[in-house]
C-alpha cells in the first residue's frame, strides 16, 4: 500500500480488458458526435475505432461503430450511459451478439521500382486488394476485410515502399435477417 | 390567406419563451439580465405572471433555483445572458447534474450570424455545458423555439431528473414565429425513461428480503425526487418488515429522525451503528442511491457477506461501483408500490430479532457522543440547539459544504422529504446561502435556515443583497472556526499537520457586514449566549447573518479513514492522537 494520502479510495483493479464492438444508433443532429466522443474522453473510456456516417436521411438516423476496450464493468457503463443519452435510440454491443460481421476499408499507398514493385502487386492480388490508382513508381490500393486482415497487409507493404495509409475504421451488421 | 397578424400563436421568440414558462406553471425564476437576453427581459417586465428574483451573480441564480426545486419537487428556472453570464452557471448546473435535480436554465447568445465569431460576450455555450447537463439545444430558428422549450421541460423532469440548457440567439428572439402548447410530439422519441420496475425482478427480491435474517435498507435521494409518495412509501415498507433503514447525506427526511428503525447517515462521517449494519447484513435494499464512493469505503470490502437489491431509475448506476444481485430499474415510488404489494400478499415479517439485538450494541458505543464545554461552543452543540430551537417551526434547512454540513447531517434530525438541501454529489461550497433564497422564495412563512461555515459562506455572500431586496428572511447561522475546517481536517489526519492555507486570515466582522447588507447581525460567543441568540434570530422577519464562534479545532467524527472499511471506523471518544495517527498509518503511505 504504497499510495499516496488521499480523500479518496485509491484501488488498483486488476480484471482483465476486453475489445468490443458497439453499434449506436441515433437522431442525427447537430453537436450528437461531439456528445458520444466527449462521454469517452470525460469518462476516460478508449475508442479504439469509430466510424459514423448517416443510414436513414428520411429518418434523420445516423449509426455509429466504436469498437472500445475496458473491463467488463466498464464495458456495461459504456451501453448504459450512451443508451441514456436523449437522441441514443439504440445500443448493441455487436461482440455479446457473437453474429456480427465486421469490415474496414482501407487505401494504402507504396512507391518503388523493380522488383518491390512487382511483389506488392503479388501480394495486393493475394489479399484481393485493388489498385485503384497506379504511376509508373506508385500504386494505390483499396483493401477491404476485417482489422487485423487490413494490419497484416500494411505490415507486409512497409517494407516495399509504404507511403501512406487512409482508413475507415470498422463497420459493423449482424447477420440474419433481423436489423439491430 | 389566413390573416397572420391576429393569429395569438403568432410571438416573437421572446414572448414565447414567457410563454411557455406561464404554460409549464412556472410562477418565479431567477436570473440576472445582460445584452443577449434584453428582449426576454422586456417581455417579463410587461406580464405579471412570472415572478423574476434578481440575483447579484448568476452562481447564486443556479443554486437559487436549486433550493426551490428541491424544496418543491417542481423545476428550477434560471435566465441569464451569454458569455459570462452562461459560464457562471456551469457550476450550479454540475451541482444540479450530480444531485439530479431538474433546472431549465435559458441563456442568450449572440445573433446567429455571429455565432463562431468571437462576438462580443460570446461563449460556446451548448459545448461547455453539454457535460454538465442532461441534455442542451441550440434554437437556431424561431418555429423550432417552441418544441424545444416544451422538450426542455420534459427532459429536465422525467426519468432521472437533471439541469438542461435552451441557448437563443438575439436574433432568434426578436423573430417571430409560430408558438404551440406543450404536446407530446415535442418529444424525442428516443427518450423513453423506465418507470415501472420489471415484475420478476420485483417478486426475487421479496424473496431475498423475506428470507433474510441480517437485512439492511439503504436509501437515497433518489426517493426524495420521486416525490412525497416515495417516502411514503419507503415509510410503510419499513413498517411492513420491521428492518433497519440508513440513508446518503442526499436522502435525509425520506425515514424520520425519530423512527424506531433509523439507525442515522451511513458512509464516511456516517453512524457507527449504520455502517456496521451495512458491513454485516446479509441482504440489502438500496433504493435510489449510487453506491457513491463516500458511502461504500473500501469498495473491495464493502458488505462483503450481503446479496444486493439495486432500485434506480437510471440503468447506469446500476453496477457502476458495486455489483448488486437483484437490479430493479424503475422510478422509486413505482417500484416500492409493486414490492410492497406482492411483500404484502407473498411474504411475512421475518424475525430478525438476533440481528436487532446486535445493532442495539452498536448503537451503545454512541458514536456521535462528544465532550461537552462550557467555556467555547462546541459546533454539534450549536445544531443540537439550533434543532431545539426550530422544533415546532415550519423548517428547511441548507448547508455549504465542509464539517459544518456533516455536523448539521449528524445532529438536525429530519421527519419529512424535501427539508434539507445540500450539496452532496459535487460538494460545493457557496451551494447553501442562495439555494436558500430560493427555498424562501417557494416557502414565504417558514424558517429557512443556512447552516454555513466561515469559508464557505463568503463564496456567494453578495447574495444577501437579493435577501434583502426581496424581503426574504434567510436565517445565514455561521459555525465560524475562522478554518476551511474539513481541509484543516484533512491536513491534520493525511498531510502531517501541515495546515497550508486552510486558515482564514481576515475574516469579516459579520455582524458589521450584516449591517453593512442592511439585515440584523447576530453573534454568539459563549456557550450561554446561544439559545438567547437564536430566539432572536427565529424572531426577527428579516434576513440574519449569524456569527456563531466555535471551537477552532474540533474535528468532525466518527469517520471512515480513507482506504478502509465500514466496520473500521474511528470513533470519536478513541479518536485520540495516537489512535488518530495510527488508523492513518504513517499519513504518506496509506490509501
Amino acid at each position: 500500500m504504497n499510495q499516496p494520502a488521499s480523500a479518496y479510495f485509491l484501488e488498483d483493479r486488476h480484471d482483465p480488458n476486453e475489445t468490443h464492438t458497439l453499434s449506436v444508433l441515433v437522431q442525427n443532429e447537430p453537436g450528437v458526435l461531439a456528445r458520444v466522443i466527449g462521454l469517452f474522453s470525460g469518462r476516460g473510456y478508449n475508442i479504439e475505432s469509430l466510424t459514423v456516417s448517416e443510414t436513414e436521411s428520411q429518418k434523420h438516423l445516423s449509426r455509429i461503430t466504436i469498437v472500445t476496450t475496458g473491463t467488463p464493468m466498464v464495458i456495461e457503463q459504456i451501453k448504459h450511459q450512451l443508451d441514456r443519452m436523449i437522441p441514443v435510440y439504440r445500443v448493441v454491443d455487436m461482440t455479446l451478439t457473437g453474429r456480427s460481421i465486421e469490415r474496414e476499408l482501407a487505401m494504402v499507398k507504396v512507391q518503388g521500382r523493380g522488383d518491390s514493385r512487382v511483389e506488392a502487386l503479388r501480394l495486393a492480388d493475394a489479399f484481393r486488394a485493388r489498385v485503384i490508382d497506379a504511376t509508373t513508381e506508385s500504386f494505390v490500393f483499396e483493401i477491404t476485410g476485417n482489422s487485423s486482415k487490413i494490419s497484416q497487409f500494411i505490415d507486409l507493404m512497409r517494407p516495399l515502399g509504404l507511403v501512406e495509409v487512409s482508413r475507415t475504421g470498422v463497420a459493423a451488421i449482424g447477420r440474419g435477417p433481423e436489423g439491430m | 390567406m389566413t390573416d397572420k397578424s391576429h393569429d395569438p400563436n403568432q410571438m416573437t421568440g421572446a414572448a414565447m419563451i414567457v410563454r411557455a414558462l406561464i404554460d409549464h406553471g412556472v410562477q418565479h425564476i431567477f436570473g440576472y439580465p445582460g445584452g443577449a437576453v434584453l428582449p426576454i427581459y422586456d417581455e417579463i417586465f410587461q406580464q405579471s405572471e412570472v415572478e423574476h428574483i434578481l440575483v447579484r451573480h448568476e452562481q447564486g441564480a443556479g443554486h437559487a433555483a436549486e433550493g426551490y426545486a428541491r424544496s418543491t419537487g417542481k423545476p428550477g428556472v434560471v435566465l441569464v445572458t451569454s458569455g459570462p453570464g452562461a459560464t457562471n452557471m456551469v457550476t450550479p448546473l454540475t451541482d444540479a447534474l450530480m444531485d439530479s435535480i431538474p433546472l431549465v436554465c435559458i441563456t442568450g447568445q449572440v445573433p446567429t450570424h455571429l455565432i463562431g465569431n468571437d462576438a462580443f460576450q460570446e461563449c460556446d455555450t451548448v459545448g461547455i455545458t453539454r457535460p454538465c447537463t442532461k441534455h442542451n439545444w441550440l434554437v437556431r430558428d424561431v418555429n423550432d423555439l417552441a418544441k424545444v422549450l416544451h422538450e426542455a421541460f420534459y427532459v429536465a423532469t422525467t426519468g432521472r431528473p437533471g439541469p438542461v440548457v435552451v441557448d437563443v440567439p438575439k436574433d432568434v428572439q426578436f423573430a417571430i414565429g409560430t408558438y404551440h402548447p406543450p404536446r407530446k410530439s415535442d418529444v424525442h422519441v428516443s427518450y423513453t425513461p423506465r418507470v415501472k420496475g420489471d415484475a420478476a425482478q420485483i417478486r426475487k427480491a421479496v424473496a431475498l428480503l423475506a428470507s433474510a435474517k441480517r437485512p439492511v435498507i439503504y436509501s437515497g435521494g433518489g426517493v426524495i425526487n420521486a416525490g412525497p409518495e416515495a417516502s411514503k412509501l419507503l415509510r410503510e415498507l419499513v413498517e411492513v418488515t420491521g428492518f433497519p433503514i440508513t440513508s446518503t447525506l442526499m436522502g435525509l427526511g425520506a425515514y424520520p429522525a425519530t423512527g424506531k428503525n433509523w439507525l442515522g447517515m451511513l458512509g464516511m462521517h456516517g453512524t457507527y451503528e449504520a455502517n456496521m449494519t451495512m458491513h454485516g447484513c446479509d441482504v440489502m435494499l438500496c433504493v435510489g442511491a449510487r453506491f457513491d464512493d463516500r458511502i461504500t469505503g473500501r469498495t473491495d470490502a464493502f458488505s462483503p457477506g450481503s446479496k444486493k437489491i439495486h432500485i434506480d431509475i437510471d440503468p447506469s448506476s446500476i453496477n457502476k461501483n458495486i455489483r448488486v444481485d437483484v437490479p430493479i430499474i424503475g422510478d422509486a415510488a413505482n417500484v416500492l408500490g409493486d414490492l410492497l404489494q406482492v411483500f404484502k400478499a407473498e411474504a411475512k415479517k421475518p424475525d430478525i430479532k438476533p440481528w436487532w439485538q446486535e445493532i442495539a450494541k452498536w448503537r451503545a458505543r454512541n458514536s456521535l457522543a462528544y465532550k461537552k464545554n462550557n467555556d467555547v461552543i462546541l459546533p454539534q452543540y450549536a445544531i443540537e440547539r439550533l434543532f431545539a430551537a426550530t422544533r415546532g417551526h415550519d423548517t428547511y434547512i441548507t448547508t455549504e459544504v465542509g464539517q459544518h454540513q456533516m455536523w448539521a447531517a449528524q445532529f438536525f434530525g429530519f421527519e419529512q422529504p424535501h427539508r434539507w438541501m445540500t450539496s452532496g454529489g459535487l460538494g460545493t461550497m457557496g451551494y447553501g446561502l442562495p439555494a436558500a433564497l430560493g427555498v424562501q422564495v417557494a416557502h414565504p412563512d417558514s424558517l429557512v435556515i443556512d447552516i454555513a461555515g466561515d469559508a464557505s459562506v463568503q463564496m456567494t455572500m453578495q447574495e444577501m443583497s437579493t435577501a434583502v431586496q426581496f424581503e426574504l428572511p434567510i436565517k445565514i447561522f455561521i459555525l465560524n472556526n475562522q478554518y476551511m475546517g474539513m481541509v484543516r481536517q484533512w491536513q491534520q489526519l493525511l498531510h502531517g499537520n501541515r495546515l497550508s492555507h486552510s486558515y482564514s486570515e481576515a475574516l469579516p466582522d459579520f455582524v458589521k457586514l450584516a449591517d453593512a447588507f442592511g439585515c440584523v447581525g447576530l453573534q454568539a460567543i459563549k456557550p450561554g449566549d446561544l439559545d438567547g441568540a437564536l430566539k432572536e434570530m427565529i424572531s426577527v422577519k428579516r434576513p440574519v447573518l449569524f456569527d456563531c464562534r466555535v471551537a477552532a479545532l474540533e474535528n468532525c467524527f466518527p469517520m471512515i479513514p480513507s482506504g478502509k472499511a465500514h466496520n473500521e471506523m474511528l470513533l470519536p471518544v478513541e479518536a485520540t492522537d495516537e489512535a488518530t495517527a495510527a488508523a492513518f498509518a504513517g499519513g504518506k503511505a496509506l490509501v
